[in-house]
């Protein structure tokens, strides 16, 4: 008898004939520990892991001003048109306008829009401006190598090595300390290769929550310019230092400052309404390049449509026409400003408490009251966070950061204990 | 000035779609016509939001739980997997089960989807075959990614039909395991399908030299009026009695057109796998992750939100099938009187007849450059320069005007 061929043996050489391996890729960081909260069934487990905000009550909120916007939308929204490659326009001049001219208040920033040395287009977010950006800058930027601040948000290094950066660090946290590093920024930064990137924090550094004081912005521009790296802006968290939008961008006033004395001749700033609207899945951000001359920024306004339109031709819109409703109606705005305003007041609020019930004796906490935006770094190891989540259920990064939000007056005793008994039993 | 960063950086010409959007705009003329981008339009020439979206947009505002929270990498699991049922037919479970789906931006961020992932897995061919003519992202869609974009015949231009010997023939010299994308219905821009014998000539084709069948379907319901009729080509290709047995087929699905949800960018990529590799559907999955993770943490939650509920809920989905019915009758109708005003009115020299069984948004008039420039130029009518026009464009009050200047154009390049 004629031995058989199993399907299964020409199943398999069927199979590498047609595809490479395909390896089962690991699950997001962040987002997986979403996936393992979901299936934990303490009834006391707290999430400190993604980045969202939740109220006192642990729930997802929509801003009030955002909810009205909304309403006033589904009554006056008459066409669901494709937008342009780059975005709506009238949301690019807002995008302009409130940060570049920080609404009238920065005269370097107006003189450059008004030069037409500002390219704007509306992206899929923070991560998709980043994105574009870096197909960018692969494509144009003498060098190619990124700098990127230690640590950083996880998916920067994996979006800018996609894009086919090298992706490289520079110091910034010294973990010891828990406290900023700026010998060693500085000294990396000097030791950097000339016009290569540099990847800055506008404010709110994620994860560490740590950010440079104006008199250290000073000294790091004054690298930038003796290196000539070319600065990119990630500005995830405008408003959730101070509370105030328009307080939170003094290292892009600055810069465009240096821009217009013909110091810094470029730089781009990645930008996104996620947090500080709370348009997180909406996918609402934006592009900016400050360029170095009108014609410039023709050629780069088309070089960027180029790279988008075979990507996804167009941005969604509901976010957007969110963001417009509320720039175009004064009173929204204002009602925005103070939405956001108690959104960072609680997360100061619970920062405190956590602060006040975490045991001194065997840690120093200090560092917390320093830090700002939506994150706590707490500097504890990985071991600690494991015995945390295994012990506690208490989810957030391994690298120990928590999603302050996700504290409330009903968890903040829990979560102290947890963490008093995890630091004593590592110590 | 201190120094440039930069390499030098060219100005492009803008999108040729876009550029004329823009051209469109600028246009002072009030009795312009705009027949370029594939947008419905209703009989007043203004857009329309399908009752079936503002109905599921007013449902979705009042639902408890409603918020902006970010969607998981894969999408909104309610969405992606109602979409998968619409276009792959939900009573076949087998091919259901055999599927791996995610939510994509629209029709562009599916096809530039699929297009990464097989350049980074398919050992097959680097070939990948477009129609000629076809929709004009395509190219740069599969270029940008590194394919080396080939086109296969399909529009006969002197018999204005499909040139099925030509199309089976590419099919045969194509490299083995090359990647044939195949529009599922609604052709753009020629609004010509193959019929289903020809379909099933050109599925067994592929099956024979092992390509692997990418469907592009931006506009399923469009062509019939009838969402079940549209899937007709996908159907045959991915149920059990498909020629198709080893080779995977990707489908791109868009809900711009059929839903009117262009602008807020929903669609699907679906993987439909033969039967021996449905053990790699969560490796797959988790490639497509990783994927989309570094292009954009995330699709958009809003348009998935509206479509889900329309496909779900039993009323919202019969509204939408009225709504699909009243789109496609009212590009028929205008279809025909577009051809009547030539053939019976103008007596404009030519055979119509094509606009009139082409199918879906577009006519492929045959119109060519001259004429689209000079229609542009001397009668506000824009199309694009292959002589696509979008009938939706068409309405009532133009369509006698819109006869009046290519009866014009064909006439003065006829003097020439």
């Amino acid at each position: 008898m004629q031995p058989r061929m199993g399907v299964r043996g020409l199943s398999a050489s069927a199979r590498v004939a047609r595809w490479n391996e395909i390896p089962l890729a690991p699950p997001d960081k962040i987002l997986g520990i979403a996936e393992a909260f979901k299936e934990d069934s303490n009834p006391k487990k707290i999430n400190l892991g993604v980045g969202a905000y939740r109220n006192n009550e642990g729930k997802p909120i929509i801003f009030p001003s955002v909810k009205n916007a909304e309403r006033s939308l589904l009554e006056t929204e008459v066409e669901k048109e494709y937008t342009g490659i780059n975005g709506s326009k009238p949301f690019q001049s807002i995008v302009q306008n409130f940060i570049f001219n920080n609404s009238n208040k920065d005269a370097a920033g107006a003189k450059l829009i008004g030069g037409n040395r500002i390219v704007t287009a509306q992206t899929i977010s923070g991560t998709g401006s980043l994105r574009v950006i870096a197909d960018f800058l692969v494509r144009f930027n003498s060098a190619k190598k990124i700098y990127v601040p230690k640590p950083t948000w996880a998916n920067h290094i994996a979006v800018f090595t996609d894009a086919g950066l090298d992706a490289e660090f520079y110091a910034y946290y010294d973990n010891n300390a828990n406290d900023l590093d700026f010998a060693n920024l500085t000294k990396s930064l000097e030791d950097a290769d000339p016009e290569s990137v540099v990847l800055l924090h506008a404010c709110c550094h994620n994860p560490t929550g740590m950010d440079l004081t104006p008199e250290q912005w000073e000294v790091v521009l004054e690298i930038i310019q003796q290196k000539k790296l070319y600065p990119l802006i990630d500005m995830a968290y405008q408003g959730f230092a101070s509370g105030n939008p328009y307080k939170d961008i003094g290292l892009i006033r600055r810069i465009n400052q240096l821009v217009v004395e013909g110091k810094i001749p470029s730089y781009s700033l990645c930008q996104s309404f996620a947090k500080n609207m709370g348009l997180y899945g909406e996918r609402t951000g934006s592009i900016s390049i400050v360029t170095e001359s009108p014609e410039q920024s023709k050629a780069i306004d088309s070089q960027l449509k180029k790279l988008i339109r075979p990507m996804y031709s167009s941005p969604p819109i509901h976010g957007s026409k969110i963001v417009e409703t509320i720039f175009s109606n004064p009173e929204l705005l204002e009602s925005w400003l103070g939405d956001l305003d108690q959104v960072v007041g609680r997360l100061n609020t619970v920062r405190d408490k956590l602060y006040q019930k975490l045991d001194k004796t065997n840690y120093n906490w200090d560092h917390l009251t320093k830090q700002r935006g939506m994150f706590v770094y707490t500097g504890l190891s990985k071991e600690q966070m494991i015995a945390l989540r295994e012990k506690y259920s208490v989810y957030a990064t391994e690298d120990g950061r928590f999603s302050i939000s996700g504290i409330n007056d009903s968890n903040v005793d829990y979560l102290a204990n947890a963490i008093n008994e995890v630091v004593r039993d590592f110590k | 000035m201190a120094n440039s960063y930069f390499t030098e950086i060219q100005e492009l010409p803008p999108d040729p779609l876009f550029g004329l959007k823009a051209r469109y705009s600028k246009d002072t003329r009030t009795d312009k016509v705009d027949l370029g981008i594939g947008a419905y339009r209703d009989n007043n020439g203004k857009p329309w939001v399908l009752p079936a979206v503002q109905q599921a947009e007013a449902k979705l505002a009042k639902t408890p739980g409603y918020n902006h929270e970010y969607l998981g990498i894969a999408g909104y699991e309610p969405f992606v997997s109602s979409a998968a049922k619409i276009i792959l037919n939900g009573d076949n479970k087998d091919v259901l089960e055999r599927t791996v789906s995610v939510q994509t931006l629209s029709g562009t961020g599916s096809l530039h989807l699929a297009g990464l992932f097989l350049k980074k897995f398919y050992k097959g061919s680097n070939a990948l075959y477009l129609s000629l003519p076809t929709w004009a992202n395509h190219n740069q869609v599969f270029a940008s990614i590194g394919f080396d974009v080939k086109s296969y015949p399909y529009w006969d231009n002197d018999t204005k039909s499909l040139d099925l010997n030509g199309f089976l023939n590419a099919i045969a010299l194509a490299p083995p395991k090359s990647v044939f994308l195949l529009h599922a219905c609604a052709h753009n821009p020629t609004g010509l399908d193959p019929t289903k014998e020809e379909w099933s000539k050109i599925l067994e084709a592929m099956s024979k030299y092992d390509h692997l069948p990418l469907f592009d379907s931006a506009y399923q319901g469009f062509a019939s009026g009838s969402l079940e009729n549209d899937r007709f080509a996908i159907e045959a290709a991915t149920s059990a009695s498909s020629p198709i047995k080893s080779s995977p087929i990707i489908i791109c699905q868009s809900f711009a057109k059929n839903c009117g949800m262009y602008g807020e960018r929903v669609g699907a990529l679906h993987i439909v796998l033969p039967k021996d590799l449905v053990d790699l559907k969560p490796a797959i999955k988790s490639q497509l992750n990783k994927i989309i993770r570094c292009e954009i943490s995330n699709p958009p939650a809003y348009g998935a939100k509206v479509v889900a509920l329309i496909l779900e809920d039993k009323a919202l989905y019969k509204q939408w099938t009225e709504d699909l019915q009243v789109m496609a009758n009212r590009i028929k109708s205008m279809r025909v009187k577009l051809r009547d005003l030539l053939t019976n009115k103008y007596k404009t020299p030519g055979n119509w007849d094509h606009i009139v069984d082409q199918t879906g948004m577009f006519s492929f008039t045959g119109l060519n450059k001259d004429m689209v420039e000079r229609l542009e130029r001397n009668h506000g009518v824009y199309l694009v320069s292959s002589g696509r026009a979008s009938v939706a464009g068409l309405n009532d009050s133009n369509v006698e005007r819109v006869a009046q200047a290519i009866d014009e154009v064909v006439r003065f390049q006829s003097k020439l």
